[in-house]
């Protein structure tokens, strides 16, 4: 068996100021129902999706974020 | 005045058969004369093979079925003779809409490429194609040609053996068997002959009613094609709205699963969703409203010995991307020259094997189209709803997101990557006339290089020697000489040489790239020519 590719996706701290980042993607949902709050996640995931581009990548990122099972 | 699907187009009529002492033996029998069957026929009975078309039915098809008739099939409609008829009184059309909830969302322009002879596609009742398959079919049976086609004839039994399939067929003058060498059956979705040989038939039903109505209506709306993911008009649903000619427009409504089919075609049910959809003025009337749930599935494999299934009856489709009859229309043009290879014994019946590798192939990539489409417009789960929602919420402000929206992908040729039938391949040359790959058409000198090609084996040379005829024991090659030149505009360079100086290419009789090289080989065509019919 090889290893999975991933790609380019880096799973290492690549965010400056995490604690700014967090407060602003939180600050996006405030006060919004929890199905705004879904609908704009979802939305972000594509544009952060089309943003990447490489099926790879995003490949990676999606096991990445799949529940451990 | 009585409309063409009213007229009964190829009544009963006696035929010998039912009078003979033993039963007549036909070298094909077509079963079932719907868009699929009458294409074999009809290309059959080019090839000079003898062929009889049985169908319990004397009328084109009945209710609304197929509009959408992509250039591909155009195409080889073009090679049975009946293509012209078809682009004349077809509507085409290249803008589309998106509306989600009130708004519209975006329109797009389809921009078919340049310097091809037929248009992306076309929009025609199914009963005109039907209609101008049975006029072919007159016409060859004018010039001579051994083309029958009975109708009032349902066909009860099928017993194959090893070297025919004996039949037999239910007449109002009663029934009668007969023999056929080859039994091609184009019985349709619900295919009696694939029930009578205990066939599978498996795949995936979506559980949803969609309501499907055919209008007449003189209205100005533009020749585009409008699609409505949760309009206020069916809310939660989808609905489309498409051209037809004649004054005659497709409607689909989107239903969901638990209804009552019958209320739902009440005329006074429907009328406030299409006064919403049309306009309060609008006035229309109904040729036809009907109720279909769609599935996609297939058989396991088409050809089983001296029966092969096409069409409806070998693969099912939803209609979100009109793959239907269009990909029929590939089967029997994948097929039929190779039954004729096959009949006439220059090839080894092993090459109607590859009709299965071939076909089944596009199958399953029609399938997963039309699989994608259908998950698309009607979500599956919460999660499918959120993020088609999300697709559609972002197409309005962003282009990134507009080729995500799936509201149908239109049919397009499956490419034969992997068939046992390519041969050698030429680095350098444009992928998309790589072996297996349907011609692209180009214009060439004032004519059209997709009218030049098809009916037999074929060495296109661009800028390149060749003999003019060439024989692989007993097929016979022909030369098609070009040059980059004949093509001012430069789409024949593009699309058959990229930045090569020349190039020869082995076509099949169906138009398909065999194989390909930089220069002409004797031997390297005649093994080309050879794996193409199963030889190798
Ligand atoms: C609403 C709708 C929209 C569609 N839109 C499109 C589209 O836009 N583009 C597209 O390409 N496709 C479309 N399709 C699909 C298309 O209509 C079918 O794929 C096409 O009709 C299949 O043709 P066929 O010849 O295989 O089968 P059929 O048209 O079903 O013909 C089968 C024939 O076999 C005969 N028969 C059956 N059993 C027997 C028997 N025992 N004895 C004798 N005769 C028999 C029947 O009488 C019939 O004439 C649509 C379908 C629907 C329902």
């Amino acid at each position: 068996m090889t290893a999975p590719t991933h790609g380019t996706l880096t799973l290492e701290p690549n965010i400056k100021d995490p604690d700014g980042f967090y407060a602003e993607l939180l600050a996006a949902h405030e006060g919004l129902s929890r199905e705004d709050s879904e609908a704009l996640n979802a939305r972000l995931v594509l544009i952060l999706a089309n943003h990447v581009g490489d099926r790879d990548t995003i490949r990676a990122a999606l096991e990445a974020a799949l529940p451990e099972r | 005045m009585t409309k063409i699907f009213e007229t009964p187009l190829y009544p009963y009529q006696r035929s010998a058969d039912q009078d003979a002492e033993t039963p007549v033996r036909h070298p094909v029998v077509v079963l079932g004369a719907g868009p699929v069957g009458l294409a074999a026929a009809i290309d059959l009975a080019q090839a000079d093979i003898p062929v009889v078309v049985l169908d319990e039915n004397d009328k084109v098809s009945w209710g609304s079925r197929a509009i959408c008739f992509a250039k591909r099939p155009l195409e080889i409609l073009d090679r049975l003779g009946c293509g012209d008829e078809m682009v004349d009184k077809g509507v085409v059309w290249n803008l589309g809409k998106v509306f989600f909830d009130e708004r519209k969302v975006y329109d797009f322009n389809l921009l078919p490429e340049d310097g091809h002879k037929r248009p992306a596609f076309i929009n025609l009742q199914q009963y005109y194609l039907e209609q101008y398959l049975v006029d072919r079919v007159r016409a060859l049976q004018a010039d001579g040609k051994a083309i029958e086609l009975r109708g009032g004839n349902k066909v009860t039994a099928v017993k194959p053996d090893d070297t025919s399939v004996r039949l037999t067929v239910e007449t109002p003058d009663g029934p009668y068997l007969m023999d056929a060498d080859w039994l091609i059956a184009c019985d349709g979705a619900g295919s009696p002959t694939r029930t009578m040989l205990g066939l599978d038939f498996q795949g995936r039903v979506f559980e949803d009613n969609f309501l499907i109505a055919d209008v007449v209506m003189k209205a100005d709306f533009p020749t585009e094609r409008w699609f409505w993911f949760d309009p206020p008009f069916n809310k939660g649903q989808s609905a489309l709205l498409h051209k037809q000619p004649d004054d005659v427009w497709r409607i689909d409504l989107q239903l969901g699963w638990d209804i009552d089919r019958e209320a739902e075609k009440d005329p006074e049910k429907i009328a406030p969703k299409l006064k919403a959809m049309l306009g309060e003025e609008a006035d229309y009337e109904f040729e036809w409203v009907s109720i279909y749930t769609f599935q996609c599935r297939r058989m396991e494999k088409f050809r089983h010995g001296r029966v092969v299934f096409a069409g409806d009856a070998a693969h099912q489709v939803s209609p979100f991307g009109a793959r239907g009859a269009n990909s029929g229309f590939q089967d029997t043009d994948n097929l039929i020259w190779k039954l004729k290879l096959v009949i006439d014994g220059t090839a080894p019946d092993t090459l109607l094997d590859s009709y299965d590798d071939e076909r089944v192939y596009a199958a399953d990539e029609n399938i997963l189209n039309s699989s994608r489409s259908t998950d698309f417009i009607t979500p599956k789960s919460h999660a499918s709803r959120v993020f088609r929602d999300a697709v559609l919420d972002l197409a309005e402000h962003h282009a990134f997101a507009r080729p995500l929206v799936n509201s149908g992908r239109l049919s397009l040729p499956a490419i034969y990557d992997g068939s046992p039938l390519n041969g050698a391949d030429a680095t350098g040359l444009p992928a998309r006339a790589r072996p297996g790959a349907p011609a692209s058409d180009a214009p060439i000198g004032g004519d059209w290089l997709i009218d030049r090609l098809g009916g037999g084996f074929q060495l296109v040379t661009i800028d390149a020697q060749a003999p003019d005829t060439l024989d692989v024991d007993g097929i016979p090659v022909t030369r098609l000489a070009l040059s980059a030149k004949d093509d001012p505009s430069g789409a024949l360079a593009e699309r058959y040489l990229g930045s090569a100086p020349s190039a020869v290419y082995l076509m099949r009789p169906d138009q398909h790239v065999a194989a390909r090289w930089h220069a002409f080989d004797a031997d390297a065509v005649a093994a080309a020519v050879k794996t193409a019919t199963a030889q190798a």
